[in-house]
Formats: C-alpha cells, sequence, structure tokens
C-alpha cells in the first residue's frame, strides 16, 4: 500500500518559499486570528477543547495534554506558570527548530491560547543553547507581538495580561526533563526533582503550580482551539489524534520531517515510499523509532498479539514495516513513539559500535544526581568503548545487560530507563553480534563503515 | 513537664507487622520503629530529603478499592482486602506513611535494587577501607555486607579525582571516596547558613568541593565528617589516631553554653580522642560546634593544676579541708559558686555557704549567640544555681560587690569554686586583703595566690548533671579519670560542708536523696532514673528574670526584654 | 569585570524578566561570555554578587553546562556533532577532517589561534547530518569535503585580517 499523503500542519509553512519568521507575514498567512478569537472565550471552554481534541504530549512521554492541565493546582492562590519545553535534545529529534526558526509566531500564538486559558500571567521558553539563533528569533518575535498587543499587558484590549520571555539553556540534555528543566531555570544544575512531593502542576517553578509543554505541542493547541477539539480528535485515529512529526535520520535515501495524521501511516512506508528507502547496495538493519532512548527494533524480526481495534480485539502479526506509527502501536511492539526521531541504521553498521556511541552520549548526559543513572551510564560506556576500542571479551554481552537491567525503575527521573533501553533492546535484539564481537571486531574495521565511537 | 499534644495517628503495614504511626512520618523512620531496617546514605533526619542514594527503594502498596463504589476489593484467597502493589519500588525516605500503606521490604525486587545501588555505588570507590579513617562507622561498608556481591564485575578504570583535600581548617576530603550524598552540602546551606560546599563538574564526574579560595572554616565544619556515610570528610585532627572499635563511648554534655548540646565522648585508656553529637531532637537534633569539640584538649594542658597546696607548700586533702575550715570559722566568709558547677556541686555549695551564713556570688559569662548551638550565656549552668537555690537573682559579669565588701573589710575569705577572681573584677589589692580558699583545674592568678588550693575535675572527669536554657536537667558521666592530685569537686564541696557543721554525702546516688528530700522542683528524681535525653523542669517561677539567651535551635526566649 | 555597557545594560534588563534573581545566573553567564569569550575566575564572585547569591552557587552551574567554558579558546569555535546520527553519516571523520585542517587536538586552541575544534552532543539537525555549529551558525551535511571548504574560508578571512 502506498504511504498516504502528508498532513501539513504544523509544518504547514515550513521550507515554503517566501515565508518568514517576522509578524508580517504571519499575519498575512491567516496568523494570531485564533488568539483574538480565543480570548473571547472563556477558559474553560478552552480547557475543555483540549480535553475533547485528546492531544498528547509531543515531547516524548505522550502524556495527554488535556489531563496535564486538568492537574494544574488552581486553588493554591500561587500564580500560575507555563514554560515552553523548547530544549529539543533527544538524539534523531529535529522538529522544534523548525518551527522556532521559521515560524516562531506559531508558538508564540499557541503559547498565548495557553496562557490564557490557564490563567498564566508569565510564560518562558526554555530553548536549548545550541539554538543562538532561534532564541534571538524568538526574542524578536516576542517583541513584535508585544509591539502588535498581543503579548504583554491587555493583550487585544482585554484585561488579561501575559508576558513571555526567552530563557536559553546551556547544552545538557537533562533540561528536557520537565523537573530538571524548572531547576535550570530557576538558575541552578539541572537535577531533576523527586516525585512525589515535586509535581510540576503542584509544585513546579518556584514552588508554584506550573505546566510544562512541548514547542510542537502547543502549536497543536493552536489549530484545536481553531478548528475545536473534535475535529482535531478526526485527523489520525483514536487515541493517537493529530498530526505526528516524524523526523528521520541516519541511513535512507531521504532523511528529513515529515508530518502524517498520527497512526495513518506504518514505519514501513515512511522509510521506503516517503524517505526512499536504504542507500544504495544496503539493506535496513535496525530502527529506533522514537528518539536514540527508545528501544530499537530490528528488521525480519516480527511481533504479534491482539490489540483494539474500534471495540473489537483482533489479531495482529507484524514485521517491522507494519507497524503503524503511532504511541500505542509502537508501545505494544515494546518500543515507543516517544519524540517522533527516526533513526535508521542499515547493515554497515555494527551494533555494538553504534550502541557504543549512545552510551556515550546517556552517560555524558547523566546528570549525576542518583546513583543507578550516574553510575551505570558511565559503566556501560566504558564497556562498549572498551569493546571497540581495547579488549573485547564475550562475557561483555551478559554483563552489559546486567547492569542496563539494575537502572530502569530505579532512579529519579525518566533518564535511568532513557540510558538502558537501548543498552537492554540492543542485547536483545543483537545479541549475538555482541558476544561474537570479539572475533569479528577486526573484521568489521575493515569495512567501510563510519566510525562511531 | 509539658505534654505534647496528641499527633494524628495512621496505621501502616511494613513486612505484615501493622504500626500506628505519627503522621508526616516518612516510611525509613516508620519502619524504624517495627525493627525493619531500611538502609540509606543521602536520608537524613535533619535535612532536607533528595532522594539521590536510591539505597532505600521499597516495594509500596495501598488497599485495593473498587474505582466506582468506593468500596473495599477483597482477596477470597485470605479474606483479607487486596493490596495493588506498585510495579516499581519506591524510595522510602520521600513517601510519607499514608493510611493502609503497605510496605515490603524484603522481597526479590527490594533486595536486587539494594544489590544493583551498592555495586554502583563500590565501582567509582577506592579499595582502601584498610587504611581509611571511616572504618568501623562507615554505612558503605556496613551495607557491603549485607547487600555486596563479594566480587567486583568492574574491570574498567575507576574514576580519578582530588585526594586528601583540606576543605578547611578542621575538615580533610577524599573526592574519590565520595558517594555524591549530598549530606554536607545541604547541612552547610540548611543548618550552618554557610553556603561554600557544592558539586562541580557532571554525571559520575561529579565532584564534591569548597568554593576555590573559600574554606570549610564555621564552627560546625565537622558535623559534616559526622553525617558523612563513608570516609570522603574525616576530621583533620582525628584521622589516623585511633580505630573507633577501640574507643569507649560516654554521654557528656556540652559545656560551653547553656544550650547544653548532648555530646559522646570517646575515649581510650584514660585517653579522650574526640567528641561527637549525640542525637537530642529537643536541644541539639544531631550537631554540635567544632569548638566544643576541642574542649577535651583542656584535660591535657600544661597549666592543669595537680597538688593539693597549703600556704604555698604541697598538702594532703584532710590538712587542706582542716586549713579551710579553719579560716571559715574565723568568720568574714563569701563563697564565689559556678555557672560551670554541676548541680550536684552547687547543692553542696549552697550547705557549705548556708552553714557559714555566707553570701554568695556567682559570676557570669554572656557573649554573643550564634544562633545555633551556642549561645549568648556561656555558664552551662547558671539555672541549675537557681534550681538549687545557690542563687535568686541573675548575676553580674563582674564581682564588684565583693570587691567593696573586701574594700570595706566585711569579708576576709573568700572561697571560689573554679572562678578565677581577678579574671572576675577583683584588683590584686583586693586579693592581697582576703584568704582565698581555691578549688580549680587549672593555674590562674586565683590559683596563684590562694592559702588552700585543692585540684579538681576537668567535666569529663566527673558526673553529674547542668540544667540548660531550657530549665532541661541533663546528666553528663565520668568519661575519663582525673589527672594525679585532683579530687573530685563533690568530694571536696562536702568535706567542707560537713567541715564547717552541714553534713551532706559526696557520693551522687546518696546525695540525690538529700536534694531530693530538700528541693520540691526535684522532688521525684534520683540521678540514675534520670532519662539521658534529659527531663524538663518547670520554668515558670523564674520567667520574670531577664535571661540573657536569644533565639537558639529549639530554643525561643521567653521574654521579650532577652530578645 | 569588565564588562561592555551594553552587556551591563542587557544584564540588567535581564534579572528584571524573573520574580527570583537566581533565575537569571544562566543569561547572565551566557551574556559574559559573549562579551569576555569564557567565564574567567573573576566572573563567578561577579555573577554571584549581582543575583545575591554565594560563589558556590554560581560555580556549581558554570561546571555543570558544558556550554560555558573556563578558558579562552580559538577565534572561532568549532562544534562537530558526535551524536548518532551524524556519526553514522561521517561525524567522526569530519571532525577528524577539521582538526587535520588546523593541526590541532580537541578543545585545543590550534596553533594559528583561529579555532577550537570540539565533539558536542546532538545539535537536532539530525535530517541534514552531519552537522557542525561555528559560533552562532549551523552549517549542514559537512562531509570532509565540506569540512575542508569551510576551513578553507576560515583561513582566507584570517589571512585577510592580517
Amino acid at each position: 500500500m502506498p504511504a498516504p499523503a502528508q498532513t501539513r500542519i504544523i509544518f504547514q509553512h515550513i521550507d515554503e518559499p517566501g515565508y518568514t519568521p517576522d509578524i508580517a507575514c504571519y499575519v498575512r498567512n491567516g496568523g494570531y486570528e485564533v488568539l483574538k478569537q480565543a480570548v473571547k472565550r472563556k477558559p474553560e471552554e478552552l480547557i475543555e477543547e483540549v480535553k475533547k481534541s485528546g492531544l498528547r504530549g509531543r515531547g516524548g512521554a505522550g502524556f495527554p495534554c488535556g489531563v496535564k492541565w486538568g492537574l494544574v493546582d488552581r486553588k493554591s492562590g500561587k500564580p500560575i506558570y507555563l514554560i515552553v519545553n523548547a530544549d529539543e535534545s533527544e538524539p534523531g529529534t529535529f522538529k522544534d527548530r523548525y518551527i522556532i526558526h521559521q515560524d516562531p509566531h506559531q508558538l508564540i500564538e499557541g503559547t498565548m491560547i495557553s496562557c490564557f486559558a490557564n490563567n498564566v500571567k508569565q510564560a518562558y521558553i526554555y530553548i536549548r543553547g545550541e539554538f543562538p539563533h532561534g532564541a534571538r528569533i524568538l526574542e524578536r518575535a516576542i517583541a513584535e507581538a508585544r509591539g502588535a498587543g498581543l503579548v504583554g499587558p491587555n493583550i487585544l484590549g482585554t484585561n488579561y495580561s501575559c508576558e513571555i520571555y526567552v530563557h536559553r539553556g546551556a547544552g545538557a540534555y537533562i533540561c528536557g526533563e520537565e523537573t530538571g528543566l524548572i531547576e535550570s531555570l530557576e538558575g541552578k544544575r539541572a537535577y531533576p526533582r523527586i516525585k512525589p512531593p515535586y509535581f510540576p502542576a503542584v509544585l513546579g517553578l518556584y514552588q508554584c503550580p506550573t505546566i510544562v509543554n512541548n514547542v510542537e505541542t502547543l502549536c497543536h493547541v493552536k489549530y484545536i482551539v481553531q478548528h475545536g477539539g473534535e475535529a482535531f480528535g478526526r485527523i489520525g485515529t483514536p487515541g493517537n489524534t493529530g498530526t505526528r512529526v516524524f523526523c528521520v535520520s541516519g541511513h535512507v535515501q531521504r532523511p528529513g520531517y515529515y508530518e502524517f495524521a498520527t497512526g495513518t501511516i506504518t514505519l514501513g512506508q515512511l522509510l521506503n515510499d516517503v524517505c526512499g528507502g536504504p542507500l544504495p547496495g544496503r539493506k535496513l538493519k535496525a530502527v529506533i523509532p522514537g528518539g536514540s532512548s527508545a528501544k530499537i527494533l530490528k528488521f525480519g524480526e516480527r511481533f504479534k498479539g491482539k490489540r483494539k481495534v474500534g471495540a473489537e480485539m483482533v489479531d495482529y502479526d507484524w514485521g517491522v514495516e507494519d507497524v503503524p506509527m503511532d504511541f500505542d502501536s509502537l508501545g505494544m511492539i515494546g518500543t515507543m513513539g516517544g519524540s517522533g526521531g527516526v533513526i535508521v541504521m542499515d547493515d554497515s553498521v555494527n551494533m555494538v559500535e553504534a550502541l557504543a556511541n549512545i552510551n556515550a552520549f546517556y552517560s555524558h548526559e547523566s546528570c549525576g544526581q542518583c546513583t543507578p543513572c550516574r553510575e551505570g551510564s558511565l559503566w556501560m560506556k566504558k564497556i562498549t568503548t572498551r569493546m571497540v576500542h581495547g579488549t573485547a571479551r564475550t562475557e561483555d554481552a551478559a554483563l552489559l545487560k546486567s547492569v542496563a537491567d539494575q537502572i530502569p525503575g530505579r532512579t529519579i527521573c525518566a533518564f535511568g530507563e532513557a540510558c538502558s533501553w537501548p543498552t537492554q533492546s540492543f542485547l536483545a535484539k543483537f545479541g549475538d553480534e555482541f558476544k561474537q564481537y570479539p572475533e569479528t571486531r577486526n573484521a568489521a574495521k575493515r569495512n567501510d563503515a563510519a566510525a562511531l565511537i | 513537664m509539658i505534654a505534647s499534644p496528641k499527633p494524628d495517628l495512621v496505621t501502616v503495614n511494613i513486612d505484615g507487622k501493622e504500626i500506628a504511626v505519627p503522621k508526616g512520618t516518612n516510611v525509613i523512620e516508620a519502619a524504624r520503629l517495627v525493627n525493619v531496617d531500611v538502609p540509606y546514605y543521602c536520608y537524613h533526619p535533619k535535612l532536607t530529603i533528595v532522594g539521590n542514594c536510591r539505597m532505600c527503594l521499597i516495594e509500596m502498596g495501598m488497599p485495593a478499592v473498587d474505582p466506582a463504589t468506593k468500596a473495599p476489593v477483597m482477596d477470597p484467597a485470605t479474606g483479607k482486602q487486596k493490596v495493588n502493589w506498585i510495579p516499581r519500588p519506591q524510595i522510602g525516605c520521600g513517601t510519607n506513611v499514608s493510611p493502609g500503606l503497605h510496605v515490603r521490604t524484603t522481597t526479590p525486587m527490594v533486595r536486587e535494587a539494594r544489590e544493583g545501588v551498592m555495586e554502583f555505588l563500590l565501582i567509582n570507590h577506592p579499595l582502601d577501607c584498610p587504611i581509611c579513617y571511616q572504618a568501623g562507622e562507615c554505612k558503605l561498608q556496613e551495607q557491603a555486607t549485607g547487600y555486596g556481591r563479594g566480587y567486583s564485575r568492574f574491570v574498567e578504570e575507576k574514576n580519578v579525582k582530588p585526594k586528601r583535600t583540606q576543605l578547611g581548617p578542621r575538615v580533610t576530603l577524599d573526592d574519590e571516596r565520595c558517594i555524591l550524598c549530598s549530606r554536607c552540602i545541604r547541612f552547610s546551606k540548611e543548618i550552618a547558613k554557610d553556603d561554600v560546599l557544592g558539586f562541580i563538574d557532571r554525571g559520575s564526574y561529579s565532584t564534591l568541593t569548597c568554593y576555590p579560595g573559600k574554606q570549610l572554616e564555621n564552627n560546625y565544619s565537622l558535623c559534616t565528617v559526622d553525617i558523612c556515610p563513608v570516609g570522603a570528610l574525616t576530621s583533620t585532627d582525628f584521622r589516623f589516631k585511633m580505630r573507633v572499635w577501640f574507643l569507649k563511648q560516654t554521654n557528656s554534655i556540652d559545656t560551653e553554653s547553656s544550650v547544653g548540646a548532648n555530646t559522646v565522648v570517646w575515649s581510650r585508656e584514660g585517653v579522650i580522642y574526640r567528641i561527637t553529637p549525640r542525637r537530642n531532637d529537643a536541644v541539639n537534633d544531631t550537631w554540635m560546634s567544632d569548638s566544643a569539640r576541642l574542649l577535651y584538649k583542656q584535660v591535657k594542658a600544661d597549666s592543669r593544676l595537680q597538688a593539693i597546696r597549703v600556704n604555698g607548700a604541697d598538702s594532703g586533702l584532710d590538712m587542706a579541708v582542716n586549713a579551710a575550715a579553719t579560716l571559715c570559722r574565723a568568720g568574714s566568709v563569701a563563697v564565689v559558686g559556678s555557672g560551670r558547677s554541676s548541680v550536684e556541686e552547687q547543692f553542696l555549695t549552697k550547705k557549705f555557704a548556708a552553714a557559714l551564713q555566707a553570701p554568695v556570688f556567682l559570676v557570669s559569662r554572656v557573649g554573643e549567640g550564634d544562633r545555633l548551638l551556642i549561645s549568648a550565656d556561656r555558664n552551662p549552668n547558671v539555672r541549675g544555681a537557681l534550681v538549687t537555690g545557690l542563687i535568686r537573682s541573675l548575676p553580674a559579669a563582674r564581682l564588684t560587690e565583693l570587691g567593696a565588701a573586701i574594700d570595706a573589710g566585711r569579708v576576709k575569705t573568700v572561697v571560689s569554686i573554679g572562678e578565677d577572681l581577678v579574671a572576675a573584677g577583683l584588683s590584686a589589692a583586693q586579693l592581697s586583703k582576703v584568704a582565698v580558699v581555691y578549688l580549680g583545674t587549672h593555674a590562674n592568678p586565683t590559683s596563684a595566690a590562694a592559702k588552700v588550693l585543692v585540684p579538681t575535675l576537668a567535666v569529663f572527669e566527673r558526673s553529674g548533671s547542668f540544667v540548660n536554657q531550657q530549665f532541661r536537667l541533663q546528666k553528663f558521666h565520668q568519661a575519663v579519670p582525673g589527672p594525679p592530685g585532683a579530687t573530685e569537686d563533690l568530694v571536696v564541696l562536702s568535706r567542707l560542708a560537713t567541715a564547717v557543721g552541714a553534713a551532706v554525702p559526696a557520693e551522687l546516688g546518696q546525695l540525690w536523696k538529700t536534694i531530693a528530700a530538700e528541693i520540691p522542683a526535684l522532688g521525684t528524681m534520683t540521678f540514675a532514673n534520670l532519662p539521658e535525653a534529659g527531663l524538663l523542669l518547670d520554668a515558670t517561677p523564674y520567667a520574670a528574670l531577664p535571661f540573657a539567651e536569644g533565639e537558639t535551635l529549639h530554643y525561643k526566649p521567653a521574654s521579650p526584654a532577652a530578645a | 569585570m569588565n564588562l561592555k555597557p551594553a552587556t551591563l545594560a542587557q544584564i540588567d534588563d535581564v534579572i528584571t524578566h524573573y520574580p527570583v534573581k537566581r533565575s537569571a545566573t544562566l543569561p547572565l553567564l551566557h551574556l559574559i561570555q559573549e562579551d569576555v569569550g569564557h567565564i574567567s575566575d573573576e566572573a563567578i564572585p561577579w555573577v554571584a554578587d549581582k543575583l545575591g547569591l554565594q560563589p558556590i552557587n554560581v560555580y556549581e552551574v558554570v561546571t555543570f553546562y558544558p556550554m560555558f567554558r573556563r578558558q579562552p579558546i580559538g577565534r572561532r569555535h568549532i562544534k562537530v556533532c558526535r551524536t548518532l546520527s551524524c556519526a553514522l553519516v561521517g561525524g567522526y571523520k569530519t571532525c577528524e577532517a577539521f582538526q587535520q585542517e588546523f593541526d590541532t587536538g580537541l578543545g585545543e586552541i590550534s596553533p594559528d589561534g583561529e579555532v577550537t575544534v570540539e565533539f558536542v552532543e546532538c545539535l537536532a539537525s539530525c535530517g541534514t547530518a552531519p552537522v557542525v555549529l561555528i559560533d552562532d551558525d549551523l552549517h549542514e551535511k559537512v562531509d570532509v569535503a565540506k569540512a575542508q571548504q569551510l576551513s578553507a574560508q576560515i583561513k582566507s578571512e584570517a589571512a585577510k585580517r592580517r
């Protein structure tokens, strides 16, 4: 079956010739009309629309946005903060970059609507430090919006005031974790907080109720308020509504971003039809479907079970290519949709070396606060680096798995899972390659594969 | 005695045992109450909770209820309400009890979690236990016995970090041993209010450090050594001196102010090696000052008095008591008691003075409080002097009134219980006009001028009790014997009192019978049954007195005048 | 601290963005680094003082975030992405090429003082890998040839300046 056509909602204007990031261009294309309509409605109505839409967070965990807003403590008497998580750092993910650089007003409009809906008076956009131009573009866009009465005091002549400031990170993946981000925004080391008691919805920024939403999520809010939650819910599949921006990288002919109605495209369609399939003379070997922490899939493996379609349970028997790219299907086969970053590896890749690359990333990014992640991530890195550059031992495969098994579920934040899932899944799917590495290593080095560590 | 309000109790089930604990108790403390040990490193009952070591992971569940009807869901097999166990382990330190909470600490999930954390903590930890001065009180070593593998699977290079850093004048840091629990950082920030410690760098390379150019030199720096669960922070004074398992522990009280921090004196064969805090949640929590830890050094000071002297010649106790009694019987005696004496000594001082109808003076020592564990009143036991009736009003800093009485010829003999009369304001001329009987520990102008001199014991060499600023009666015990030539204060005072006609016992048990009989506020007590944590006395009779103390930990001044 | 008047003005302005001054720690460090080139020993207590903090609070932050440098670097900062998507399509070779072009090791100042080459983690442009950030500018699909071309450009600009 050929791939469906893209549904460009969020990326409607990305890379459109002549489309510029200034407010004039945005307004010419109908910008800020939704905000104008929104401030005439009751905030509760807007929250209700978002709940009805079934929108799930696009940052990685896929938590329903309406539920997140519903958890906010509105009785504390304390101010409510909204933080835009623009710390896009999950390897393989690069969607927010384009929104921020090319269509910043879309984000600002979505943010202002969300702030109005939640009675937020102060919002911060926490943008990763590696986007210096992005930060400037956003600052300029906010200034333009402020000049047009769309941000700041008494927006659009109403009694409602809300300020947005841009806050730059400085190179720490852990700031993508919402409580780590909050600590960082408070001017500290980005140590994630223990939950309980520090749920952002109750005790977030400055111990006040706080909403942390991903860039893409907030852009969807604008669309939801424009067209209604029900209309949004009709895009995609039940439980996986709206569109999803997929970021494809690695060994395909046409890597890049692609926006589809969620759940309407399979992994095979995305990689083969949309991205042009493997590079000449190569075969696809493995794919990580939701950012580098997602569990890896091996081409050739099959997934069987029962799944709910409408009210019925039906059998499924999928190869990797057959898996629909939605949160639930990917969860069912033991991985996740995560941040939408799809990393493709072909048969030139040695999996020990690929894992060594990933382990180097996670050990570098572990904040170091809690024991299992701090020590486990570096240990796994030391093992895999040694296997590639020093002495590889047959028993390293079992050791790696055992070390990885001691981390997830025991840490303060989800980084424990993020750093151990690659090792667990690489070993589960490519265990033989690890066991045989002591013999195959030198042979592997002779081919023209890229160095990975 | 003030009764605490009955706290709200919550019933929880820990490893099958039901227990009612106060609301707000965390799982570690609740488990402790049923003798279930939940191991931990970063948790400390007096510091904020960060949950970073992950050693206290336990399994947790709540009784199952039907989501629709809220009715309990019963387990047909047991006939009891079903428990919904959370599939991943939770931290005991950060989890407060809630009604019906179920906790399991012995399941495979918990055991594996603890073993995993232990292995992770050990892979980058040096294997220098044989030369490490935390040995014997190292939590890592202790828990490695319970949860360690017994062999290492780690064949990589260990991380290299700074060794033997002098963090300050009293604390040495070995960063390779540090397990990054952050207790010392939290202590410095939250308790000592001296934010100089922190972690630099990231991940497994995170390193504890003092800000370059600054030092960990506040007067509570050694508390970081106490709470360091491993050998990362050690006391520069104590390290390499003595293995802790050879040391005898004796409960004592810090005498540097009226706070009366509870302490433990660590000694071996008559030699004191260190003093550490003893937890008392009503007084000092788990802390004490660095300065109080050094007080034991006075025991071995060169200026220690070692010989009884009468009229400048070496003598014996009988002759000294006789000589003193003779002077006293001549009349015109004044007694200078001490706010550093114990309650028992003050009682004997009172009996002695009363028999002579001699006026009693005390010397006050007022400095600045540090708002933590050193109060403005640097005498540990002025309130004891009030309770025993030795004095009725608060003392002055200078003995001006006594000086005037000497100048007027009304006082011919002064008996001083450890107070240096010169330091307290008597002039050399005044001192030369009187005969001095001096009981004391260290040489000073008064001991030099004394006609009768009896060396006595330092606080670590005797037993007794003090009444602190809260009117808490707290006892201390003899840790080491006194030097040759020194006599126990109670013995000297009892002999003196008896010699002037007031027969009182010197032995603590006997003495307390007399004290209890004569002082209604202490009426039901014996020395033996006084709890180690102390006993709060009724302070209302003294409410009008303008005490010097301002606010310190667990103490708020009652009278606004003092604040 | 010898900061430009414009930097000082920006510093005073950015502090007003937050109800709690401490939040301005990262913004101040960015502004100082942009002005001076790195975070010197002197900058840490300066920032602490400005925000009513202890120097250790700032020191902890400076060392946590890799973008803050404690030492001066070359005239241009070449950050090559090391993470998987870039590595899969030749990121390591790209990084080597830059090092060879400027005869320098990772994290060092090149002998001509022109560049510091660094390997950094994901720059979030995986679809156009391998990517390189030179100062504030992102360069996409930087294979060895493009690395050599970018290097030549930097060198010719340097030659013009001399």
